[in-house]
């Protein structure tokens, strides 16, 4: 972000410095805000959104990135995030307030640049040198030719020395730790090209391979860049999901409420929760009634009842009435966080897996390695000649040299995030596809995976107009997700509310009014009147003849859930439910969908047993979740996936987060990731064919350096081609 | 080919500026909104002079 610094009219330039410093300085306290504009998508919107925000008083600038569908302002510090939501929101923009200081990490993509301009250099200093090249090529002979080759060599000297620099860093890396990496023989082709190359041009040979070093470095690069610039996008939307939920919590000292982040509380302070508001802190309830949601910590979709006394972990919604909690844990030391810890510590599904390109590099750098010292050995013992063997060797190694394997796999995945991408799907992790495309065991998670956490009346016929009218007159007062289902329910059925006078809601409880004469409560059970705690989600009515009325609910489906479940069950999946809800809703909800295996009732241990004792019998997994609970399960499984309404801890434990709310494109990422395995694989058959074709050339010492340059453009292009195919459906 | 003495230090002076006008864009960070900037020019503002 550039602070524009507006030249004062004054002729004395040190007093014109003084007010540039202040404004400097009032930038940098205030910092610049971010927001997420999901919706645009065109100049027009851009321009609206930047002339809508620079005309707020305060605002100095505004600059919309579409790319990242995202705004940042540089303001005053009396302008606030929520005063520009409104205004964008007035203006027909969704808007969301960003974690700037979350969002740092994306905003300088400092790696990105750093490959740019050494891809830059590398293909300046290539295009150059092809030049010279193609003089030799082309018959250049004698004081000529040694020119072009000197001149080659003063070109790429420098620029390997700059633009490599990636190879030759993981390279000694893998060799310290006496591992073999792909860039292990790169770095050594491209070392022993130039040690050769200078020494022929040195006592003026005919083949130098100066072109063939900076060329392998350039397309080399371009994998590398496409491969990071693939994985920055997934991170910077990835970090976007995290940074949306900007945290902060409201404390209350001295009766005063005062709006602070997270990181200002401290241990003993008090929270205002109002409902609605997920808990900052873990604590203890002070004040107030309440109920609470756990369904992202338990998966049980029952809400339970909140009282003074009681102990609330970070992570729980609060639902009726406002509470006060007294912290006594917070951040990184609440119970959310420790159980992401114990995550972090279980042996993860990704560590155990060896990418594709790190087994092809396991076979094949021996292999390169072996051959090119055999050549180097034959061609001595057989004529003798240091200078003759020592070509061949370097011939050989460079026509070997992977560079068409170094795109095999990038320019696959970055096709194919990109298609999954456009559906919805944000791939994280860069062996993810291939996992997925192992996988015949899908696991769901129920509640806020295949449901969206959210009630539906169920059998809404079963229940009289009647009792409805009353039902939702009292349920209108109520911000309590069963109240608000309640009242869609008799909405839809087109019902007007009954006169119900005194109304009013008890936290915790429900709402009660007096209708005829009467008391009436919609509510919990036993507040009801209705002595059995079903362990259903269930509300209860008095009626006003003093008997009980029960309205059953149920949760209602993503859409696409079926869809999806049934498109994986068609392509010969497995399927399994398992949630930590209670029994009958979940027996419902897997008769609903068609799965035969589920539990029920599984806590976050049984979850992750469970998949540990599937991959014990051979299977290859794919947990889908979104809560705490599933955390555990998500790291043990071979690729997980959740949604974007998963709590940040299970967003962070999975391979693929899906942005939308629509469960339809899973079975999309399988089909697309078996693809994307298959165009990988036929890859490295590719570059192995040029390999065989070429390989006995460069031992026959018959290779030059135009051989070398072609096999390796015409197998680069094709690689590449071959996973463009991918981007079509 | 005495020629080449000027041609190739042209060729290369030629090119040198190439990649300083990339280096430059680079660095100007005009590759951080590749989408923005094919929309914006689509805009309907005149902008033929800065912002006030």
């Amino acid at each position: 972000m550039t602070v524009a610094l507006r030249p004062s009219p004054s002729a004395c330039p040190a007093c014109a410095a003084a007010p540039a410093a202040q404004a400097l300085g009032a930038a940098e306290a205030s910092g610049p805000l971010a927001l997420s504009l999901p919706t645009i998508h065109c100049a027009a919107c851009i321009a609206t959104v930047e002339r809508v925000l620079n005309a707020q008083a305060g605002v100095r600038e505004a600059r919309v990135n579409l790319t990242l569908k995202r705004v940042t302002v540089a303001a005053g510090p009396e302008v606030t995030p929520d005063a520009l939501i409104r205004v964008l929101a007035d203006a027909g923009f969704e808007a969301h307030e960003l974690d700037a200081g979350l969002l740092g990490a994306t905003a300088t993509d400092k790696v990105g640049r750093d490959l740019l301009m050494r891809l830059a250099v590398a293909g300046f200093a290539a295009m150059n040198v092809m030049l010279l090249s193609v003089a030799v090529w082309a018959g250049a002979e004698g004081a000529t030719r040694d020119m072009f080759h000197w001149i080659s060599a003063v070109i790429t000297l420098p620029t390997i020395g700059f633009a490599a620099q990636p190879f030759f860093v993981s390279a000694w890396r893998a060799l310290r730790a006496r591992r073999l990496n792909m860039d292990v023989p790169i770095s050594l082709a491209i070392a022993l090209a130039l040690a050769t190359s200078l020494w022929e041009t040195w006592l003026s040979g005919h083949h130098a391979y100066f072109d063939a070093a900076i060329a392998l470095t350039f397309f080399l690069l371009a994998g590398r860049y496409l491969d990071h610039r693939t994985r920055a996008i997934a991170r910077s939307a990835a970090e976007e999901l995290a940074a949306l939920e900007v945290p902060r919590a409201t404390r209350l000292r001295d009766g005063e409420e005062t709006q602070v982040p997270l990181g200002a509380l401290s241990v003993g302070d008090i929270v205002l929760v109002r409902p609605g508001g997920r808990m900052p802190v873990d604590g203890e309830i002070l004040a107030g009634n309440s109920e609470l949601d756990r369904s992202l910590l338990t998966g049980e979709t029952l809400p339970v009842f909140a009282a003074p006394g009681m102990a609330v972990s970070a992570g729980e919604v609060n639902l009726t009435g406002p509470l006060q909690v007294r912290a006594s844990a917070i951040g990184s030391d609440s119970a959310l966080h420790r159980l992401a810890d114990l995550v972090a510590v279980a042996e993860s599904g990704r560590a155990r897996y060896t990418s594709l390109a790190d087994r092809a590099a396991r076979l094949y750098a021996p292999g390169v390695h072996i051959l090119s010292a055999l050549a180097f050995i034959g061609w001595f013992a057989w004529s003798g000649d240091l200078r003759i063997a020592l070509n061949i060797a370097a011939a050989v190694l460079i026509i070997t040299c992977p560079c068409a394997l170094g795109l095999a796999v990038p320019a696959v995945t970055t096709a194919a995030s990109g298609r999954l991408f456009k559906h919805g799907m944000l791939i994280k992790h860069e062996t993810a596809l291939e996992r997925l495309a192992r996988v015949d065991t899908v696991v769901f998670d129920k509640t806020g995976t295949l449901t969206e956490g959210q009630p539906v009346l169920s059998h809404p016929d079963s229940h009289s107009d009647a009792v409805l009218r009353l039902a939702l007159a009292l349920a209108e007062c109520s911000a309590h997700p069963l109240s608000q289902a309640l009242a869609r329910a008799a909405r839809d059925r087109g019902l007007q509310p009954d006169r119900v006078t005194r109304l009013h809601e008890v936290p915790g409880f429900g709402t009660e009014g007096q209708f005829e004469g009467h008391m009436v409560r919609l509510g919990r059970a036993a507040w009801a009147g209705a002595g059995d705690q079903g362990r259903e989600t269930a509300a209860w009515l008095t009626l006003p003849d003093g008997t009980t009325h029960r309205f059953a609910f149920r949760d209602a489906l993503r859409p696409g859930a079926e869809a999806a479940v049934a498109a994986l069950q068609a392509a010969g999946h497995r399927v399994l439910l398992m949630s930590g809800d209670s029994p009958g809703p979940v027996a419902a909800m897997a008769a609903r969908l068609g799965i035969e295996d589920w539990t029920a009732e599984a806590r976050p241990e049984d979850k992750a047993a469970r998949i540990r004792a599937l991959k014990a019998q051979g299977a290859n997994v794919l947990m889908v979740g979104d809560g705490l609970n599933d955390t555990a399960a998500l790291a043990m499984a071979d690729v997980s996936i959740s949604p974007a309404s998963a709590l940040d801890a299970a967003r962070v434990a999975s391979d693929i987060v899906l942005l939308g709310r629509d469960l339809a494109p899973l079975p999309l990422a399988l089909t697309t990731a078996r693809a994307a395995t298959r165009r990988i694989r036929e890859n490295f058959r590719i570059a192995t064919l040029y390999n065989i074709l070429a390989v006995p050339l460069a031992v026959a010492g018959l290779a030059t350096p135009l051989i070398a340059a072609l096999a390796m453009s015409t197998s680069s292009i094709t690689v590449s081609l071959n996973a463009l195919r991918l981007r079509s459906p | 080919m005495n020629v080449l003495i000027y041609l190739i230090p042209i060729a290369l002076l030629l090119g040198g500026i190439g990649l300083a006008g990339f280096v430059f864009t680079v660095r100007a960070r005009q590759y951080d909104d590749p989408a923005g900037n094919a929309q914006r020019i689509l805009c309907d503002q005149w902008d033929d002079r800065p912002k006030p």
